[in-house]
């Protein structure tokens, strides 16, 4: 067991790297595998600024394959682990990732996208959407938590841990470089406090019993012999997934009721979005937003209901369209018209959006 | 007759019973190993308390070939996953299992660090000179002139690089107070099992224990019985057998 | 409704981030929403180096905004990397004791303060950045003096009490940057 340091709301000025370390303490989480890559950094530093307090586990890892294999192995032997990366740091760490969904493991990233492809910036993007809900060579059986902010990234940590123990799925934090370096205010709290358990961990191999007598080995693989073997496998795991996609997926409108103008986007660039749709307001402007929380489930009902009242839609990103392609998928069979705006590894602004709706309203 | 014959085999108490017949090659050295592995397991008695991970390659088809909590995993990963393990439960004796690719070529870096951070574990390295599973192909073991997939002509070294020297590497960068460090063959399985005996002792008393097997691989190899054993001699000339590091209280 | 969007950029070493940190401090001391997000490069010294602060009254939506209603320019190359911050409603400011030009910009203001040459001939050079805070501080007003010094005390009290003339520089610091925009106004 960990010591949790938060016990009572706590109001802090943090870097949203510094949020996700007492987060991941928050959830009662016992050790942290890692690899410094910018703009992650600070997450392994606060957890190990802390862990003479925390009595917590750290390994500093030789590269990100085994930060994400170690984690595997210290959550094979019962401990509520995780790791954090980022750019070609993520890109590397699809390995492990896709033996966590193999395997089913309770895997828990938190990824801070930087610019890409490969080194590109260390700032931020949001090019890390596709890779973080599908990469490996699997299907994507994993669920992705896009935040917007402090408390987002507070909450969502807690949660990720909870998702990722019940269903078995691997899960994540998908963030960026503005959320991990940028300061603001953002409140504490034991999870207990919101009425949250944390959901109890199992060990996968050494666990309780004497083999042989209680129980017989363990044989854990993501090797098949077979290709029916393998599909009626990856089968109850679609099922599974499916089942659970409604319990997760997680959506948020604002303004979007009565909108004419639906922004699509996620994470940190649907914060601009709001912004945004506050000054569209004033002008007279009917603008709303549809920002996914889980990028991966997504919402799919909420997504074409909120679409199919709309008269148009804009999606945005700091990416090329890495979210419109997932969602345009979910929309098949509406017609609603869309317009994009696209800035590759760039924060979008208020006034980006603002002037974009303006030029799509004038249009009509 | 028929007595005889719905005898039990004799497996040691950690190899699985269960499994029937094995899924390697005829004449391949992972049934030794493993066996002397088991057998090692079974004279510690720390059977309840090692956790097994295997790699990708032929040594993948060990999954479920002991009687041991076992985990499978890929690509020289199978370090990793089990420091990661003994990281998160000190108790547990770990043994990452793999070939010559997965331990020098893929998994390299992960060798190279274990090492080097004194992991707690044992890593056995079962050198057969090719990669085996995917069909014979060279690898960083493979000895100079050998024929394989990728060398048709036989591995020439201006062009490759001398074979790689597992045990002497990993003796030089290992502490030398707190790690095991030897070459072994399956030529002698008694002397491979105490090997192992004294590899898990060391991780027992806290250390890294990294065992190189000199094993066989007559598949790929085109190899008879006789040639095999006359190819593992050579090896044996070539790669030293010998315990390079041996800590006190092993 | 209230926001003060900034922009301070200057070479790295020149203290941008550290008196960026000291005001958003200030404002969230002060009860008032703040978002600062330090912009790096791959280096961890040498480039230039950006801080985005807002200070508003409200919650803040978008973490990163266009133009700025203030933006600090401390190099030739900050000039050059932040002019497209600058709208027609924005103050820039630039140190004509670094700066071998002049920004050129269209603006609502802009207003040279020679700091560096004053930090080195009058007080310290390693009190540099804290002028250009001064400045700042007079130039919008978006805080109290009294909550910067609070954040100072807050961040360096342990360094004052050490060597209390320390205090004292960086005071004087402040309000030396304060009087150069004073002195302007007077004008």
């Amino acid at each position: 067991m960990v010591n949790k340091l938060i016990k009572e709301d706590t109001k802090m000025f943090l870097t949203g790297n510094e949020v996700l370390a007492y987060a991941a303490n928050s959830a009662e989480a016992e050790f942290m595998y890692g690899y410094p890559i910018t703009p992650q950094n600070e997450i392994m530093h606060t957890w190990c600024k802390l862990l003479p307090k925390t009595e917590a586990g750290f390994l500093q890892t030789e590269d990100e394959i085994s930060a994400g294999f170690s984690t595997i192995g210290g959550i094979l032997a019962g401990k509520r682990a995780f790791t954090a990366t980022a750019g070609p740091g993520n890109v590397i760490m699809q390995d492990a990732q896709s033996m966590a969904e193999m395997m089913r493991i309770p895997f828990v990233c938190a990824v801070m996208q930087r610019g890409g492809p490969s080194t590109a910036t260390v700032i931020y993007a949001q090019q890390e959407t596709r890779l973080t809900c599908f990469g490996g060579n699997g299907e994507g059986f994993r669920i992705v938590y896009s935040t917007a902010g402090h408390q987002d990234l507070y909450d969502y940590m807690i949660k990720a841990f909870n998702t990722a123990w019940k269903y078995r799925f691997p899960t994540y934090v998908l963030a960026d470089g503005y959320q991990g370096k940028m300061r603001e205010p953002v409140t504490l709290y034991d999870p207990a406090s919101r009425g949250i358990t944390m959901v109890p961990t199992t060990k996968a191999l050494l666990a309780d019993g004497q083999i042989g007598v209680d129980r017989k080995s363990a044989h854990l693989r993501n090797t098949y012999n077979m290709e029916e073997e393998l599909m009626e496998v990856l089968e109850g795991y679609k099922a599974d997934y499916e089942k659970m996609s409604e319990e997760v997926a997680e959506w948020e409108e604002y303004k979007a009721e009565d909108a004419e103008i639906l922004v699509i986007a996620h994470g940190i660039v649907a914060r601009s979005a709001r912004t945004a749709i506050d000054e569209l307001r004033e002008k007279g402007i009917k603008a709303g937003l549809f920002r996914p929380i889980t990028i991966r489930p997504l919402a799919v009902k909420p997504l074409r209901a909120a679409v199919s009242r709309a008269k148009q839609i804009l999606f945005t990103e700091s990416a090329n369209g890495q979210l419109a392609q997932m969602v345009l998928e979910k929309l098949y069979g509406l017609n609603t018209p869309y317009s994009t705006l696209f800035k590759m590894g760039v924060g979008v602004t208020g006034d980006d959006i603002v002037n974009k709706v303006e030029s799509m309203a004038v249009a009509v | 007759m028929a007595e005889i014959l719905t005898l039990p085999p004799n497996l040691p108490d950690a190899q699985n019973a269960e499994v029937g017949a094995s899924k390697f090659c005829p004449g391949c050295g992972h049934g030794i190993t493993l066996k002397a592995l088991a057998k090692a397991v079974d004279e510690l008695g720390i059977k309840q308390k090692t956790v097994f991970g295997c790699d990708i390659g032929c040594s993948l088809l060990a999954w479920n070939y002991m009687d041991l909590d076992t985990v499978q995993t890929h690509h020289g990963r199978t370090t990793p996953v089990i420091y990661g393990f003994t990281r998160a439960n000190p108790e547990a004796i770990g043994i990452a299992y793999m070939g010559d690719g997965g331990g020098l070529a893929i998994g390299a870096q992960h060798l190279v660090n274990a090492t080097v951070r004194g992991e707690r574990m044992m890593i056995i390295v079962v050198n057969n000179t090719n990669y085996g599973m995917t069909g014979g192909q060279m690898s960083p073991t493979t000895m100079p002139g050998q024929k394989t997939e990728t060398t048709p002509y036989g591995r020439d070294c201006s062009v490759t690089g001398k074979p790689a020297k597992a045990a002497e590497m990993v003796a030089a960068i290992a502490d030398p107070q707190k790690s095991f460090v030897a070459r072994s063959s399956v030529s002698n399985m008694m002397k491979l099992k105490q090997t192992f005996v004294k590899g898990l002792k060391n991780v027992q008393n806290g250390g890294f224990s990294f065992v190189e097997v000199l094993s066989i691989c007559p598949l790929n190899w085109r190899t008879n019985n006789v040639d095999t054993f006359g190819r593992l001699a050579q090896m044996e000339e070539f790669f030293e057998v010998k315990e390079f590091l041996v800590p006190e209280g092993v | 409704m209230s926001r003060t969007k900034i922009v301070l950029a200057g070479e790295g070493g020149q203290g941008v981030q550290s008196i960026a940190k000291i005001l958003v401090e200030a404002g969230y001391e002060a009860g008032r929403q703040v978002l600062y997000i330090p912009n790096f490069g791959v280096e961890q010294r040498g480039g230039v180096s950006i801080a985005f602060c807002q200070i508003a009254d409200e919650t803040i939506g978008e973490p990163r905004f266009a133009k700025g209603d203030i933006i600090i320019m401390l190099s030739d190359r900050a000039i050059d990397r932040c002019s497209a911050y600058v709208d027609e409603n924005s103050i820039v400011v630039y140190d004509t004791s670094v700066c071998t030009k002049k920004p050129e910009v269209k603006c609502k203001e802009i207003i040279g303060v020679d700091a560096n040459k004053i930090a080195n001939e009058q007080l310290s050079a390693r009190v540099f950045n804290i002028i250009i805070l001064g400045v700042l501080l007079e130039a919008t007003h978006v805080l109290e003096l009294s909550d910067i010094k609070n954040a100072m005390e807050q961040a360096l009290g342990k360094k004052f009490d050490a060597k209390p003339e320390l205090r004292e520089l960086n005071y004087k610091a402040l309000e030396m940057g304060m009087g150069l925009i004073k002195e302007r106004t007077a004008v």
